[in-house]
């Protein structure tokens, strides 16, 4: 399966603000009923952008001049909470492409890059260096290398983190394990027939 | 070299090293639910992919199932199409299917441990965060995403970092009226929620050594709201003496080598651990959170926080957030505070032990005027316990809602939900916006006992006095 090789991701972005945003918050329980993924990107954020009756609310996603954004910054502890990757396919299928926050929660992290989406640490004041930039100008291109390892906007750049498992896998074009898994299935007899409880 | 159970456990199941540094690791054990999976066994058929092991992978339904309502089709379309879908899975795959029928169904972090599924020395994943419940018995349980889910049907197996240990020792004994809740809630306040990241982590201690297994699972369980992956406690004769005679146990003639190899897997004294915490359990009260994640959380008789009393930003920003959407007065005592709606249950606490311990005081009790109180029994079988022994009666007379096994109100993907801004007094595990079904429902997390505390008087109160615990 040949996959593509994400080495670095540009657009525009928009800054979601806090800490500890959730996956309930990413997507409520209630839009999960659902047997495939598809559709979902509407929902994303749904009830901190609308009101019970539909209308909207104040959210920067709801923003006219941050409709084109590819990139999402927010704050600490980015998707915690529930495993459930319709939070991350909520956030890809709205459009997004990368996410740059301070730090990820772990089971986030790992399901939104096994779809081929980005996951960028940076420090507190370089995500308030490029909110500060795409608030003024919102189409300004944000530009994550993840070989580099650096994000560069309006002629400033500044380190970022990618694990270094995700950042082999994505520029590798390994994201999806799926293949490398199916390879070792010799080797998973072997430990298997190892283990009392799976030898039985 | 002396080894952490987690370590022992990881090398037992790791087949090799992937391109990207990561371990292909072996899952023993595969849980599935309505929820996660469609989408897995879709991505399996696209690609044309088989189960790998179906004889190691075991399914219930959990999320969608309504409490008030056994007869199919459910109201809710959607929810009908969920149990359709799973149940249409397993049996194309021969995977096991705990179905409401079988009267084994439940919450699946119930369902494993009572069939003697969940057992030491073990890996487990299952879509569902909450996996690291499973931990109690010295097994090593991940929550995992549906692409995942989808890597372990195909090969039983998926990729992961290894993670560090981290150690946390609870000595003592706690007082009169704080439970395994309040040890949990306390750990989270105590380290944070992401404190955890990267981390698995060790219960230990005399506190542990004396737990039951369901004081341990209920601990483990809530691991993740502290961002820690998985959660463990090693395993002794507390796990053996509950593992024996379940059906899913080893038998009598495997039994003696079974304990032997699970004793096997209990850390190593002196190993390595990356992170030691040492906690007094005298130093736990009944706890209580006041805001909207499971570390905003105080002892009863402490005042709601006051963003106006501290300089950090960050503290100042959140308390801000979390009381606005609560809508506490900062610096007030949550005791006292008016609850609409008691939800006893969950896979956090909807055990045998969650439902007697609270009958032996709200026996004669009756739900404050205007509270909507509900029970939900975690599964089927704890259910058919409950009845046996009368419980289920004490909550019916006291005007609890006696219901059916299920989810239920802890994430409201069924009937179970918040209406409007109602603040609810709750056994479960989250306390998110929106969490309980209203996206501006409010959610107070704590113990069994004191919801029923909050039910009897309308009120948050403390247990202590209200059912005079001493």
């Amino acid at each position: 399966m040949a996959l593509e090789k994400i080495t670095s991701t540009t657009g525009p972005a928009v800054y979601v603000p806090g800490n500890d945003i959730d996956t309930d918050r990413i997507i409520p329980a209630r839009f999960m009923k659902c047997i495939v993924f598809d559709g979902l990107g509407e929902f994303l954020f749904y009830d901190v952008r609308k009101n019970a009756d539909g209308t909207d609310r104040s959210h920067p996603l709801n923003e006219a001049r941050f409709k084109r954004a590819t990139i999402l910054l927010s704050g600490a502890n980015f998707g915690c909470g529930s495993s459930r990757e319709h939070a991350p396919q909520a956030i890809q299928k709205y459009g997004f492409k990368a996410v740059i926050a301070e730090n990820f929660a772990e089971i986030f992290l790992g399901n939104c890059t096994t779809l081929g989406l980005p996951c960028a640490t940076a420090s507190r004041e370089d995500i308030a260096k490029i909110a500060a930039v795409v608030a003024q100008e919102p189409a300004t291109d944000v530009v994550i290398d993840v070989v580099k390892q650096e994000v560069r906007f309006a002629g400033q750049t500044v380190k970022v983190e990618v694990r270094a498992s995700a950042r082999d896998a994505l520029i590798h074009g390994r994201w999806d394990p799926i293949g490398e898994l199916l390879d070792g299935l010799p080797a998973v007899q072997t430990t298997a027939a190892k283990l009392p409880y799976l030898a039985a | 070299m002396r080894k952490s159970l987690f370590e022992k456990v990881w090398d037992a199941h790791a087949v090799r090293t992937l391109a990207n540094g990561q371990t292909q690791l072996l899952v023993g054990t595969h849980l599935i639910h309505e929820v996660t999976s469609p989408q897995a066994f879709g991505m399996l058929r696209d690609l044309g992919l088989k189960v790998a092991m179906p004889h190691r992978t075991f399914a219930t339904v959990d999320h969608i199932v309504p409490t008030d309502q056994f007869a199919e089709p459910y109201r809710d379309p959607l929810a009908q199409a969920m149990m359709e879908e799973l149940r249409k899975n397993c049996a194309s795959t021969g995977i096991t299917f705990f179905d409401r029928a079988s009267g084994k169904q439940g919450i699946v972090h119930i369902v494993g441990p009572e069939q003697g599924i969940t057992q030491p020395g073990t890996t487990i994943a299952c879509g569902d965060s909450h996996t690291s419940t499973h931990g109690a018995f010295g097994a090593i349980a991940f929550g995992i995403g549906t692409t995942q889910i989808r890597d372990v049907l195909a090969t039983q197996t998926m990729a992961l970092g290894k993670l560090k240990v981290r150690r946390i020792e609870v000595s003592g004994k706690l007082l009169p009226g704080v439970y395994a809740k309040d040890v949990i809630l306390h750990i989270i306040r105590t380290l944070g929620v992401n404190g955890g990241t990267g981390f698995a982590y060790e219960y230990a201690g005399d506190l542990f050594d004396r737990f039951t297994m369901e004081e341990r699972m209920t601990v483990c369980n809530m691991s993740i709201e502290g961002g820690a992956r998985a959660g463990y406690v090693n395993p002794d004769e507390t796990t053996f003496a509950y593992l024996k005679g379940r059906p899913y146990s080893p038998q009598a003639a495997q039994w003696d080598a079974a304990v032997a190899n699970w004793k096997s897997f209990a850390s190593d004294p002196g190993c390595h651990y990356d992170d030691v915490v040492k906690i007094a359990a005298a130093d736990i009260a009944p706890t209580v959170t006041w805001g909207i994640n499971p570390g905003q959380a105080i002892a009863i008789n402490e005042s709601i926080p006051d963003a106006s009393k501290t300089n950090v930003v960050d503290e100042k920003a959140s308390i801000e957030e979390a009381l606005a959407y609560m809508k506490l007065t900062p610096g007030a005592a949550i005791k006292g505070t008016k609850i609409h709606v008691a939800f006893l249950g969950s896979c956090t606490n909807g055990r045998l032990s969650d439902f007697q311990e609270v009958a032996r005081f709200l026996k004669g009790r009756k739900v404050a005027a205007g509270v909507k109180a509900i029970a939900v029994p975690g599964s089927q079988i704890v259910a058919l316990q409950c009845i046996a022994q009368g419980i289920d009666k004490v909550f019916s007379e006291s005007g609890f809602e006696w219901r059916e096994a299920g989810c239920s109100m802890c994430l409201a993907m069924n009937p179970d939900k918040l209406i409007g801004d109602q603040l609810c007094a709750s056994s479960s595990n989250r306390n998110f916006k929106g969490r309980q079904g209203s996206p501006t429902g409010r959610t107070i997390l704590m113990s069994p006992l004191m919801v029923a505390a909050a039910a009897v008087t309308g009120s948050i109160a403390d247990a202590r006095e209200v059912f005079a615990v001493n």
